[in-house]
């Protein structure tokens, strides 16, 4: 392992450092209610969210929100912030009490 | 070299002009203000070439600006305390990390609550732990003297840590005393330009303190720790060489007076060391074993010299400038634990002259005389008789 002075360190080497263990909640997304609307992806602090093509439909894109949790936080704002309410904050599995 | 009669904060501005400084960023706090204002005249006067002098909305905005200007490779000036010094924290632990020399003089005063604007030890203690250098200067001489020296320190490339010339606050800041100050000449062929191992430039992208998860932590922190321990060399060698080049000897990490043969030593840090040398020398004439041990610097903490000159005392005597409320006073705390398993002094600490209440000699002398009677321990001294009341 290499000790950068000042922590110092190249671009992309953030993409190595996953934060997506921080949170304590998962944005779980329902494909049946997100329209792909992409406000999810503008709110997102951390980047995490991308409204991709997941298919096609009468010659007409069909888009959904993908949510990388190798970086997602578990802030919420996503779920708060969907007009179509698709998004629910789930507890992590590690969190629950039995 | 010429002599003059100056006030501290012109002994500490003349050196830091003299240290060409790229980007120097400050925000006013009293007893401090003056410091940056004769660097603004300076600036303002076309004095400091290549330099630009940035006034900031807060202390925390100062230290910010500093931090990207340091990082860019620029060689960086401040100066504070007190409140500002406390604003400035959140960025000061961060500019240690990011391994940043910023030289920054702090005009100690102490804290609030309750308001006060007087001089003690309180601010520059709060930030015992950042990984910043700290020496307390005893005079406007040795204020002038650190400045360039504390560059060098800082700027080496085994230590590559900030560093604070703390210098009391109205004794020192605002005394008028006669200063050899420096010449361009000199300073020069002692402090290079700084030539930093990595900076950040618009070419070439980096993250200055990335985020470092727990399999990588612990390891920025083991570099920081050795970089400390490996500045305590680099400080004797660049005092060394300072003594060579000026004739003015201020000593190692410690410096000490009558201590070969001395059975109490008195320990203290800032301008109450000349007064306390009064005192010591006092009761020398008058045949009592007693030694001076100043500490220059307070981090990293002198533990080798410490030992090695309080090995044979019976009686340590500390002078307190600060209080690490809920135990004692910090220079005592230090020292101990540095003592510890090496000798069976009795360790004495009394905080003196908190909030700029005034530290008459005949109270220093009482001091070291009561040591003789009373119980190790943390005393208050120079205290008045009160009651605690709600309004
Ligand atoms: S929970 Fe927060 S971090 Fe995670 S995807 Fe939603 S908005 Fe982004
Ligand atoms: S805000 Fe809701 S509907 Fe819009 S893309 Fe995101 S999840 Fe889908």
């Amino acid at each position: 392992m290499k000790i950068t002075l000042g922590a110092v360190s190249k671009p992309y080497t953030s993409l190595k450092m996953k934060t997506g263990d921080w949170g304590t909640h998962w944005p779980k997304v329902d494909e049946e209610l997100c329209t792909g609307c992409g406000t999810c992806e503008m709110f997102c602090p951390d980047m995490c969210i991308e409204v991709v093509k997941v298919g096609e439909e009468n010659g007409k894109e069909i888009k959904k929100a993908k949510v990388n949790y190798d970086y997602c936080k578990g802030c919420g704002i996503c779920a708060e912030v969907c007009p179509t309410k698709a998004i629910k904050m789930e507890l992590k599995d590690i969190y629950k009490v039995i | 070299m010429v002599r003059k009669v100056v006030r501290g904060f012109y002994a500490v501005a003349h050196a830091v002009k003299l240290c060409r400084p790229n980007v120097i960023c400050a925000y006013p706090i009293t007893p401090q203000t003056e410091i940056v204002e004769n660097l603004a005249a300076m600036y303002a006067n076309g004095e400091l070439e290549n330099c630009e002098y940035i006034t900031a909305e807060s202390e925390f905005g100062a230290a910010s600006i500093l931090v990207g200007a340091s990082a860019t490779g620029a060689r960086t000036f401040t100066a504070t305390c007190s409140q500002g010094l406390i604003l400035m924290s959140e960025v000061l632990w961060n500019a240690a990390g990011m391994r940043l020399p910023i030289v920054m003089v702090i005009a100690n005063r102490s804290l609030s609550a309750p308001l006060s604007i007087w001089n003690d030890h309180q601010d520059s203690m709060a930030m015992r732990d950042a990984c910043i250098m700290q020496v307390y200067v005893e005079n406007n001489q040795e204020a002038h003297d650190m400045i360039p020296q504390a560059y060098k320190i800082a700027e080496n490339r085994d230590v590559m840590l900030p560093f604070m010339v703390c210098m009391d606050g109205y004794k020192l800041t605002h005394a008028y005393e006669p200063v050899d100050l420096l010449d361009q000449e000199t300073v020069d062929k002692f402090l290079p330009p700084y030539d930093p191992p990595i900076k950040l430039t618009t070419k070439d992208p980096l993250t200055f303190g990335c985020y470092a998860p727990p399999h990588c932590y612990m390891e920025f922190r083991v570099v920081m720790q050795r970089a400390m321990e490996r500045a305590k060399k680099v400080m004797e060698d660049v005092f060394e060489e300072w003594a060579g080049l000026t004739g003015r000897n201020w000593g190692g990490l410690i410096a000490t007076d009558h201590m070969e043969d001395a059975e109490v030593a008195v320990v203290a840090m800032g301008s109450v060391v000349g007064l306390v040398r009064d005192v010591v020398e006092e009761m020398r004439k008058e045949g009592k074993k007693v030694g001076l041990v100043k500490i220059r610097s307070f981090r990293p903490f002198p533990v080798e010299d410490l030992r090695k000159a309080l090995k044979d005392v019976e009686r340590i005597v500390v002078f307190e400038r600060a209080v690490s409320f809920g135990h004692e006073g910090p220079v005592a705390m230090e020292l101990k634990s540095a003592l510890f398993g090496h000798s069976d002094a009795k360790v004495y600490s009394f905080a003196v002259g908190l909030g700029g209440r005034d530290i008459p000699k005949q109270l220093v002398r009482k001091c070291i005389e009561k040591s003789e009677e009373i119980e190790p321990g943390f005393y208050f001294e120079g205290v008045k008789d009160f009651e605690e009341v709600i309004v």
